[in-house]
C-alpha cells in the first residue's frame, strides 16, 4: 500500500514564531514578499501563522494557527482544473504540476482554506540571495498556481536514500530528511509529519482506528481522537473536504467551553 | 398585428440592399472607430501577456474579475440568437421576421467576443488550447470534470449551430445580390458563397427544411450553454455565494432577459441608422416589449428564489456575505442602480403601450436592462469573491486597473464592429423572409369575401 502523507498540529505548543514560515520561503524558492506585495494582497506564503483573538476584554488572549495545504482527500480544487494541472497522487498528496498550469485560478476560488498562490509577477529575487535557491525545486514562473507540496523534493530524497541504504522511508534515522522544512524548523515541535494512511482512511471511511499507527504522528492523531476530550479536529470538516493535517485544540484550564474551528 | 405595410418586391429589394450597395456617411468613421478601440485592447492584452497578471487589479482573493464577468455578459447576450429564430420560429411568431438575421449575427459574435475573453483571463494565454481534447505529444486528456473544459464545448457548438443558422438564412438573399451586382468580381464571390441558389422549389424546400431542423436541434443547446456557465460557479463549495443549485436555471433566464434586450436595442438602431423604419413598425417593438415583460418577470422570480434559497438557511457566512452585497460601499449602491435598471425602471415602463410603441424609449429600457444585467454578473462575482474567509485575513476588494477595463471596451467594440462588417456586407434584415412574410399577408377577393392568398402548412 502507499502511503498517505498527514501532519499533526498541536496549536497548544505553537508561539507563533514564523520560523516555519521563513523555512518554506528558503526551501522552496518562494520569492521575497515585500511590503508592495502584502498591499496588493498578492502574497504567496505556503504556510502562515494567522493570528486571532480569543475572549472578551479584559480577558482576551491571542492565539496562532499555522495554515498550509490540507491536503484534502476530497480536494474542491482538483476536480476544477481543466488541464490536471493539480491531481492526487497515490501518496495522498495533493500535487500541483506547474507546467501544466494555464492559470484559469479556479482552484484558487475553490479553496475554502486560502492556501493556493498565484504568480501575478515573475518572481525576483536580490543578487545577494541568487545562489540559495535550492536546487530541487522549481521558479515558478508568473502566470500560474502554487502552493505547499508537503516539500515533496524531500520525501522523493528520502525515497532514494531509503532504497540505496535498503530501510523503509518512514525510518527514524531518515526522519529529519523527510520532514517537510517546517516540521524541522519548528522550535517547540508543534508540527509532526508521517505516513498517517491507516489512521486517516479510517477517520474518512469512519472505521475504528488502527491499533497500531504506522508512524509517530498518526499514533498522536490516534489518541486524540479516541481519549475522551481528546483535543484532534480538522479544519472546516464540515465542507466534506477530508484534509491530511489534523489540528489539536490549545488546553485551557480556565475555559469550560470548547472551542474548535469548524 | 395589424399595422403593417404591403411594399412590392423591388422595393424590398432596394431598401434592404441599400447598406450593401451604398455607403451610409457615418459607417467608415465608425468602424475606424471602433477598429481603434479593439487595437487599444488588443494592446493592453500584449502589454499584460508581457507584465503579467499583476497589471489588472485582481488579487488574492479575487482571482476573478471584469473578464468573468464579461465573459458571462456576452454568453448571456448570445442567447438572443436562440431565442428569437428559433423559440419564435418555432411558434410562428411573425414578428420575428425583421429581427432574425440581426440577432443571430449578434449572437454569433457576442460568442466570439465570449470565446475570447478566457484568453485574457488566463495566466498563460499561449496554453490556452489545453484544455481542447486535441490529441498532442503531452498525453494528458483535458480533465472532463472541470466546467472549464465543458464551457469551450457548449460555447464551441454554439458558435457552431448559429453560423449555421446564419449561413443558411443567408443564401437566397446572397443570390439576390449576386442578380445585382455590377462589379463582375464582387459577382463571382456572392455567386460561390450562395452556392449555386437559383430559387427552384426543391432549393426552398431545402433551406426551409435546414432551418426548421437546426431551430430544433439547437434548442438543448440554448438550456445547456449558459447551465455550463453558471456551472463555473456553482461547483465551488468554498465560496458561499456562488454554491446555489438554482444558479443553472437562473443564469438562462437572465441571459434572456439580457438577451432579447439587447435585440430591441438592435431594432431601435437599425430604424435609426439605416432608416428601416417601414420593416420595424411600432408592432414589431411591441411584441419584443411584451415578451420582456414575461422574460424580465420570470427572471425577477428566479432573483428572488435565489435570495430565499440563501436567507433561509440562516447561515451566518451566508448572511454576512449578502450583508456585504446589499449593504456595504460600493456594492450596495451598485445593488441599488442594478434593481432600478434591471426591473423596476423597465417593467413599469413597458406596461404602457406608447412606451412600447416607440423605438426611443424601448431603446432607453433595454440599454438599461443590459447595464443592470451587467452589474448583476459583477454583484454575483465580485462580492462572492471579496467575502472574509475565515482563516486569514487577506481581506479586500478589487479594482479594475485601466488595462482590465480597455480589455472590456475591446470586446464592446469588437461585436459592434463586427456588426458594422456584416451589415457593409450582407443585408441586415432577411430579405427573402420580408417578401415571405408579405405574401403570407397577401389577401385576395373571392367573391364578395377577402381571404388570406396562401395557407400555412
Amino acid at each position: 500500500m502507499a502511503e498517505s502523507w498527514g501532519m499533526v498540529i498541536d496549536l497548544d505548543k505553537c508561539t507563533g514564531c514564523q520560523a516555519c514560515v521563513v523555512a518554506c520561503q528558503s526551501e522552496n524558492n518562494i520569492p521575497i514578499n515585500d511590503e508592495g506585495l502584502f498591499n496588493q494582497r498578492r502574497a504567496i506564503e505556503w504556510i502562515r501563522i494567522e493570528r486571532y483573538w480569543e475572549g472578551e476584554f479584559p480577558d482576551v488572549k491571542a492565539r496562532f494557527i499555522p495554515i498550509l495545504c490540507q491536503h484534502c482527500a476530497d480536494a474542491p480544487c482538483e476536480p476544477v482544473c481543466p488541464v490536471f494541472a493539480t491531481y492526487h497522487n497515490n501518496e495522498g498528496l495533493n500535487v500541483q504540476v506547474y507546467n501544466r498550469c494555464i492559470g484559469t485560478r479556479f482552484c484558487a476560488n475553490g479553496c475554502p482554506y486560502h492556501v493556493r498562490f498565484f504568480n501575478f509577477w515573475e518572481p525576483e529575487w536580490p543578487d545577494s540571495l541568487k545562489n540559495q535557491l535550492n536546487p530541487d525545486v522549481t521558479v515558478r514562473s508568473r502566470g500560474i498556481m502554487e502552493k505547499c507540496t508537503f516539500c515533496v523534493q524531500r520525501i522523493r530524497r528520502t525515497g532514494r536514500k531509503a532504497a540505496q541504504a535498503g530501510i523503509d522511508k518512514s525510518d527514524a534515522e531518515l526522519e529529519r530528511g523527510l520532514n517537510p522544512a517546517c516540521v524541522n524548523a519548528c522550535p517547540t515541535q508543534t508540527l509532526e509529519f508521517g505516513d498517517m494512511i491507516d489512521v486517516l482512511t479510517a477517520v474518512k471511511e469512519g472505521t475504528r482506528l488502527p491499533d497500531e499507527p504506522k508512524s509517530k504522528a498518526g499514533a498522536k492523531v490516534k489518541k486524540e481522537l479516541e481519549e475522551d476530550g481528546g483535543r484532534g479536529y480538522r479544519l472546516r470538516e464540515q465542507l466534506g473536504t477530508n484534509p491530511s493535517v489534523v489540528y489539536l485544540r490549545k488546553v485551557d484550564e480556565h475555559r469550560k467551553e470548547v472551542i474548535t474551528h469548524g | 398585428m395589424q399595422d403593417h405595410i404591403q411594399l412590392d418586391q423591388k422595393q424590398i429589394n432596394d431598401d434592404l440592399l441599400a447598406g450593401v450597395l451604398g455607403m451610409p456617411k457615418w459607417w467608415l468613421p465608425a468602424v475606424l472607430f471602433l477598429t481603434l478601440v479593439v487595437f487599444a485592447g488588443l494592446g493592453s492584452f500584449g502589454y499584460m501577456m508581457n507584465k503579467g497578471l499583476g497589471v489588472t487589479g485582481l488579487n488574492r482573493p479575487v482571482m476573478w474579475g471584469f473578464f468573468i464577468v464579461n465573459f458571462v455578459f456576452w454568453i448571456g447576450i448570445s442567447h438572443a440568437g436562440i431565442m428569437i429564430s428559433a423559440i419564435l420560429r418555432l411558434t410562428q411568431a411573425e414578428w420575428r421576421r425583421p429581427v432574425t438575421r440581426a440577432a443571430e449575427v449578434m449572437t454569433v459574435f457576442s460568442l466570439m467576443a465570449a470565446l475570447h475573453t478566457p484568453l485574457f483571463h488566463v495566466g498563460r494565454p499561449w496554453r490556452e488550447m489545453w484544455v481542447f481534447p486535441y490529441d498532442f505529444a503531452r498525453g494528458v486528456w483535458p480533465n472532463v470534470r472541470s466546467p472549464f473544459v465543458w464551457d469551450p464545448s457548449a460555447v464551441g457548438t454554439y458558435l457552431i449551430a448559429s453560423s449555421l443558422f446564419v449561413f443558411i438564412a443567408l443564401i437566397p438573399d446572397l443570390a439576390v445580390i449576386r442578380d445585382r451586382a455590377v462589379n463582375p468580381l464582387v459577382k463571382k464571390i456572392y455567386g460561390t458563397m450562395c452556392l449555386g441558389w437559383r430559387g427552384t422549389p426543391r432549393q426552398w424546400k431545402l433551406q426551409a427544411v435546414a432551418g426548421i431542423l437546426l431551430s430544433a436541434l439547437v434548442l438543448p443547446v440554448f438550456v445547456s450553454v449558459h447551465s455550463i456557465v453558471s456551472w463555473d460557479f456553482a461547483v465551488l463549495i468554498g465560496v458561499e455565494g456562488w454554491h446555489s443549485t438554482i444558479f443553472a436555471p437562473y443564469f438562462i433566464i437572465g441571459a434572456i432577459h439580457s438577451g432579447v434586450s439587447a435585440v430591441a436595442m438592435l431594432m431601435a438602431l437599425s430604424v435609426w441608422l439605416w432608416g428601416l423604419d417601414k420593416y420595424l413598425r411600432p408592432d414589431h417593438f411591441d411584441a419584443i416589449g411584451r415578451l420582456l415583460i414575461v422574460v424580465a418577470t420570470t427572471w425577477f422570480f428566479f432573483f428572488f428564489l435565489e435570495w430565499v434559497f440563501a436567507l433561509y438557511t440562516l447561515e451566518g457566512v451566508e448572511i454576512s456575505l449578502r450583508e456585504l452585497q446589499v449593504f456595504q460601499w460600493p456594492y450596495g449602491m451598485l445593488f441599488l442602480i442594478f434593481l432600478a435598471t434591471a426591473f423596476f425602471i423597465p417593467v413599469p415602463m413597458w406596461m404602457f403601450k406608447s412606451v412600447r410603441r416607440s423605438a426611443f424609449w424601448m431603446f432607453f429600457t433595454t440599454l438599461l436592462v443590459n447595464v443592470g444585467m451587467w452589474l448583476e454578473r459583477f454583484l454575483i462575482i465580485i462580492p462572492g469573491l471579496v467575502r472574509r474567509q475565515p482563516f486569514t485575513f487577506d481581506w479586500g476588494t478589487y479594482h479594475p486597473s485601466i488595462i482590465e477595463i480597455l480589455i472590456v471596451a475591446e470586446t464592446f467594440a469588437f461585436v459592434a464592429l463586427g456588426m458594422l462588417l456584416f451589415s457593409k456586407f450582407f443585408p441586415l434584415i432577411p430579405i427573402f423572409d420580408i417578401k415571405e412574410g408579405m405574401v403570407v399577408r397577401d389577401e385576395i377577393k373571392i367573391g364578395r369575401r377577402i381571404v388570406p392568398a396562401t395557407i400555412r402548412e
